[in-house]
């Protein structure tokens, strides 16, 4: 491995905080293999990621074209290839999120690379990386390698930790990708936020409910420790095909895999295509009437009662201690 | 119109996986093997847009001949054609997509619909590497869909929002709940579509790019404190999730 090139993703003004776990990440890696890592931002500014300096980043290219004035997974991919190949990266790194996702096997195919996605844990071992990735929605994981000279990887946000490694030296330089508009066939004209609405992807405690909850106007319950937690709102697929609660709050294998540093799961039976979608939080804690129910396998704490008495109590004892 | 659906053969999402005896993939024996979950809302899009825009509908697989069942089950929902490409079980993603790749070089559909990720694998990059062999724009994960006048409209939910994405035909589109409700098979079309002709083509070999190691079931054990539902025991939880857990 010569060097790594970690893609480094704008939330509005400031980098995005998985974009620190991805710096962090490289910083490790390069460490390992004694190589050089350099970021890439699109559309953004020196000062924006010289607050991955913390971090570890001590070099940015700043990627800069007229056709960035819109979003677009296709050009952005086309500039992180060119730019990759004129740093001689063969190493890359992207968040596992939206973007990431989109953008990462673009620029795999476009360097004739391997890619692996949505990893939870990357090894330099005798030259190579190894990498750990879910399979059948987090069920098993699968440990592999990239054969190509090139490789692509993208992590899981919230997986990998963002680890204070401040460094002195920083500088940016400008890249200037030659693009055409036949790169820019598809970009975002509309971007609209769920406002004071936090997404299960990126949350760091979630409240989910299930079935258990048996109306939807009951979701207030969950909604209100969530509030005292400051977690978002999941829901089981139950529920969601039920619709009480939209799709984009679906955890399990056909909703949302989710890592959060706790789990909460309110009259949720734990259904196996739910536990592959939440098993891997850090910390799971359970409230369901029925003492045999699978959820409590896998749980650190359960309570073992009624959702509609043990949800408040939880919540006003939660609101005091904070 | 002309549409072209990639569609994957899944264990049922309710299987229990177990890891077989070469430690490096799953013991397949005695699991139902479904169309994958994703792959239902790619057909039906399909299905629903060429009623609309007139053209045809193929539905298309890689892998052995293990794969005829979804192909049938696809042909049940109403699929006008589709194809086998046979060869061995896909090592990985590049194998799939290069075969993929080649058939709709020569089919030239207008769009082509995957379901946002196969629940085996979860690759999570069929979509964009098969646009990047054909040259053409893709949108991930794509819940609501308009195509007209030679563009499709695409939103698609981001961490903590959505966006609308624009892209000109012919494109890839990858399908996420919340598009659309897939139909469930009737049974004479079940029986009707085991009377008609599945289009095989021999796969062409391709060196994988990734290799797997090893396979394992990630261990489960957690703290396993039960707590019962009395004022004191909450209390309990909430005393332990501070001090314990360090949580809150």
């Amino acid at each position: 491995m010569k060097k790594i090139l970690v893609y480094l993703e704008l939330q509005g003004d400031a980098l995005k905080r998985t974009s620190y776990e991805v710096v962090s990440a490289a910083n490790k890696l390069a460490g390992a293999a004694s190589i050089d890592f350099i970021g890439l931002i699109i559309n953004g500014n020196e000062a924006q990621a010289e607050k991955a300096k913390e971090y570890g980043l001590k070099e940015v290219i700043i990627a800069k074209h007229d056709l960035f004035d819109k979003q677009s997974s296709m050009a952005y991919s086309e500039a992180i290839a060119q730019a990759a190949k004129q740093e001689g990266a063969d190493c890359l790194l992207f968040a596992g999120n939206a973007a990431g996702l989109e953008i990462a096997p673009r620029v795999a195919a476009k360097l004739d690379a391997g890619y692996i996605a949505d990893c939870i844990d990357l090894q330099f071992e005798d030259g190579n990386i190894v990498a750990k990735k879910p399979v059948y929605a987090g069920k098993a994981v699968i440990t592999s390698k990239i054969d190509t000279d090139v490789k692509v990887f993208s992590l899981r946000p919230n997986v990998f930790t963002a680890v204070a490694n401040p460094v002195d030296s920083f500088q940016a330089k400008d890249f200037a990708p030659e693009l055409s508009e036949d790169h820019r066939k598809a970009y975002v004209t509309e971007l609209s936020k769920n406002e004071g609405k936090l997404d299960v992807l990126e949350a760091d405690i979630i409240v989910s409910g299930g079935r258990g909850m048996k109306a939807p106007e009951n979701f207030n319950l969950i909604e209100d420790l969530a509030g005292a937690l400051g977690a978002a709102v999941g829901a089981s697929r139950a529920v969601v095909d039920a619709g009480w609660r939209p799709h984009n709050e679906q955890v399990g294998q056909t909703g949302k895999t989710v890592s959060p540093s706790m789990y909460v799961a309110c009259g949720i039976s734990g259904a196996v295509q739910h536990l592959a979608g939440m098993s891997s939080s850090k910390i799971i804690v359970a409230i369901n009437k029925d003492k045999d129910a699978p959820i409590f396998k896998v749980t650190d704490y359960g309570i073992v009662g009624d959702v509609f008495e043990v949800i408040p109590k939880l919540t006003n004892n939660i609101k005091a201690i904070k | 119109m002309n549409i072209l659906v990639c569609i994957s053969r899944v264990p049922d999402t309710a299987s229990r996986i177990v890891v077989g005896s070469d430690g490096k993939s799953i013991d397949s024996s005695g699991l139902k093997f479904v169309v994958n979950p994703y792959d239902e809302l790619a057909i039906e899009e399909a299905l629903q847009l060429s009623k609309k825009n007139g053209g045809e509908v193929t539905a298309i697989t890689v892998g052995t001949a293990a794969n005829t069942d979804v192909l049938r089950t696809a042909l049940a929902m109403g699929v006008d054609k589709v194809v086998l490409i046979k060869g061995d079980e896909p090592g990985d993603s590049s194998y799939v997509a290069e075969n993929i790749a080649k058939y709709a070089k020569t089919y030239n559909p207008d769009l082509i619909f995957l379901g946002r990720q196969s629940v085996d694998f979860d690759s999570l990059q069929m979509p964009s590497i098969l646009a990047e062999k054909l040259n053409i724009p893709s949108v991930s994960v794509v819940s609501k869909l308009t195509v007209e006048s030679g563009k499709v409209i695409a939103e698609r939910d981001i961490e903590g929002g959505r966006e609308t994405v624009e892209a000109v035909l012919p494109c890839i589109i990858s399908c996420q709940k919340g598009l659309n409700e897939p139909r469930y098979p009737k049974l004479p079309d079940i029986m009707k579509a085991k009377r008609k002709p599945i289009e095989e083509i021999e796969a062409e070999n391709i060196v994988p790019k990734v290799t797997i190691l090893s396979m394992e079931i990630p261990s489960k054990k957690r703290v396993g404190t039960i707590l019962t539902d009395s004022d004191d025991d909450i209390k309990e939880l909430v005393k332990l999730l501070h001090e314990e857990a360090k949580i809150i």
